[in-house]
């Protein structure tokens, strides 16, 4: 069938990222029934998900917008290295944790904004291309944090007892943590503003075709700008979750997340020349790959094998998307 | 809208709705416009003619804000003005249907009508029923367009080449422009679809508003418009009611002026 509305496309996708996810699940369930009827294994991927399922969401609007952004695990170890050093060095001069990482937090995401609008910047003031111009940032900020924290991480014990920290990383009745709370919730957000708010509506009409946009009237600098700079923020956020879980900012935090969040994107059926993406898609991409490590060892098989079925899955998945396109 | 229409097809008034007096413009040393004046009066369809690079867009632009004029002076209903931007002429009524359309072709129906101007609350979220509701109304009142194959929710990049048009104009018609000017229109569509785009012009008259219609092509424009002005060579070469002048022999002053450079 050829899909002339949009909610035909989008059902289909979404249909079609669901048909994906089933199979793999069915395929744990089959492969290792102990494990995956028991809640101990959700447990852990709903700890290690969202971290880059967070960054997933912020990146898929860049995305559609027609951009890219391969700067985003770097922002995520700079403020992170932000956040945990400034931390330290407040409660070793006697702050109270409590206001401590309230302030620190408020740094960390000044932080990410800021990284987010130099790319902004130099994208679409300077006129770099995104793939390009991320690509020097990426070294920049990764370059920051071995500069300025010369290899060594930060504990991040003393805030560990602070209100803000179960708010970000605690466990919700001593079973599910507060991070798959965050995710879930931000993946309702990111829903409504990308389908039912102006700025979606806008990064849309970006990403699908700028002239049009431009003589249409909409700020398409400003449109980019913001997009660039929600992605620096939730990286940050990204970076405090991600370094408060195990208590312990190492200097390599973001390294490992490129790929991944990105592949995320793209199983969930967001197209990368910009113009249609879908939320959900992400939502359902970025469990898939953040479940494939845990799943593939829990059935037997060695990590050895990790890589390939996630090249399979992603081989498999965009042709399907393919071929839905073209017969658009 | 009624009741405009009523009393805009009863009073043929002699007022001008625009009036571009004298205008120059020059790009360094190329003289593009040499004094031209140029009028559109109320609900008339004036159709612009003239081979390339005798400044039919150049005039449009100026009228449009995009470009300023060296010289001459623009008057919109009656009062001097001094366009200084696209967001300035939209804001006074004038709307233009892009060669290209301006549409964004992966989306909605409801979100190319709205694109740039969405009707939002307060906090910025979309007021999406609304929206549909009056794309509906501009499809099917507007746009004259039947087929319930077509829906409000329709991917702009499944219509074709006309019916995009038609989206286009009945956008324009949509935020109340008092003049919509149409530039080649009819570019790259087939036959039926030129017939559909030229209906549609025919409704901007119906609803007592006024357009310029910009085309190479005579047998386009002749049914339609209800004044002829030729550019040639960046001044008015002639100017004809249609009560005044056949089909035919318009074109013979067309072809004669690409010979000879005169139109007697």
């Amino acid at each position: 069938m050829i899909a002339k509305t949009a909610r035909a496309r989008e059902l289909r996708l979404e249909l079609s990222i669901l048909g994906v996810f089933g199979g793999i699940f069915l395929l744990f369930l089959i492969g290792n029934p102990d494990t995956f009827t028991r809640f101990d294994i959700y447990y852990s991927f709903m700890s290690t998900i969202p971290f880059s399922g967070i960054m997933a969401l912020a990146i898929t609007l860049v995305i559609i917008a027609g951009e890219m952004d391969l700067s985003f695990p770097s922002i995520m170890g700079f403020s992170g290295w932000v956040f945990a050093k400034l931390s330290n060095v407040l409660i070793d001069r006697g702050m109270d944790p409590n206001l401590t990482i309230i302030l620190t937090t408020l740094c960390c995401f000044a932080t990410g904004i800021a990284a987010g609008a130099l790319n902004g910047l130099l994208v679409v003031n300077i006129r770099i291309p995104s793939l390009v111009a991320t690509i020097g940032t990426m070294f920049l900020w990764r370059g920051l944090v071995n500069v300025c924290g010369q290899g060594y991480g930060e504990t991040l014990v003393p805030v560990n007892e602070t209100f803000l920290f179960k708010l970000y990383v605690g466990r919700i009745a001593n079973t599910i943590p507060a991070q798959a709370i965050w995710f879930l919730g931000l993946t309702v957000i990111f829903w409504i503003i990308l389908k039912r708010h102006r700025f979606g509506s806008h990064v849309l009409i970006v990403g699908d075709n700028v002239e049009s946009a431009r003589m249409m009237g909409i700020r398409v600098n400003r449109t980019k700008m913001l997009v660039f700079m929600q992605m620096g923020f939730f990286a940050s956020l990204a970076g405090i979750l991600a370094s408060l879980e195990v208590t312990y900012l190492w200097p390599s935090l973001g390294e490992g997340y490129l790929l991944r969040t990105l592949a995320a994107v793209f199983i969930g059926g967001t197209s990368v020349f910009g113009g249609v993406g879908t939320i959900f898609g992400t939502f359902i991409g970025a469990i898939i790959i953040g479940s494939l490590e845990g799943g593939i060892v829990a059935i037997g098989l060695t990590g050895f094998w990790t890589q390939l079925i996630y090249g399979l899955i992603i081989v498999v998945s965009l042709s399907i998307y393919s071929y839905f396109r073209r017969r658009e | 809208m009624e009741k405009e229409k009523a009393e805009m097809a009863n009073t043929s008034s002699p007022e001008k709705l625009v009036s571009m007096a004298n205008i120059r413009k020059s790009f360094g040393k190329v003289v593009v416009l040499k004094g031209v004046n140029f009028d559109v009066r109320y609900n008339e369809i004036v159709g612009l003619v003239g081979d390339n690079g005798a400044g039919k867009s150049t005039l449009i632009k100026i009228l449009t804000g995009v470009h300023q004029p060296d010289r001459g002076e623009i008057y919109f209903k009656g009062k001097k003005i001094t366009i200084h931007s696209v967001d300035m002429s939209r804001d006074m009524g004038i709307e233009t249907v892009y060669q290209e359309r301006a549409l964004s072709e992966q989306q909605t129906m409801w979100r190319n009508i709205f694109m740039g101007r969405e009707l939002t609350d307060r906090f910025g979220f979309l007021r999406i029923e609304e929206q549909k509701n009056e794309t509906e109304k501009i499809l099917r009142e507007q746009m004259g367009f039947t087929s319930k194959a077509i829906t409000t929710d329709s991917i702009v990049k499944s219509l074709s080449g006309g019916e995009k048009q038609g989206i286009a104009i009945g956008r324009a018609l949509y935020f109340n422009a008092e003049l919509i000017i149409l530039d080649e229109p009819t570019m790259g569509l087939s036959l039926a679809e030129t017939r559909r785009v030229l209906d549609f012009v025919g409704n901007i008259k119906e609803i007592g508003k006024s357009a310029i219609f910009i085309s190479h092509n005579i047998y386009y424009v002749y049914p339609v418009a209800d004044r002829f002005v030729i550019l040639d060579r960046g001044s008015i070469a002639g100017e004809f009611l249609k009560a005044e002048i056949s089909q035919d022999e318009l074109v013979d002053k067309m072809v004669k002026l690409a010979k000879t450079g005169k139109i007697e």
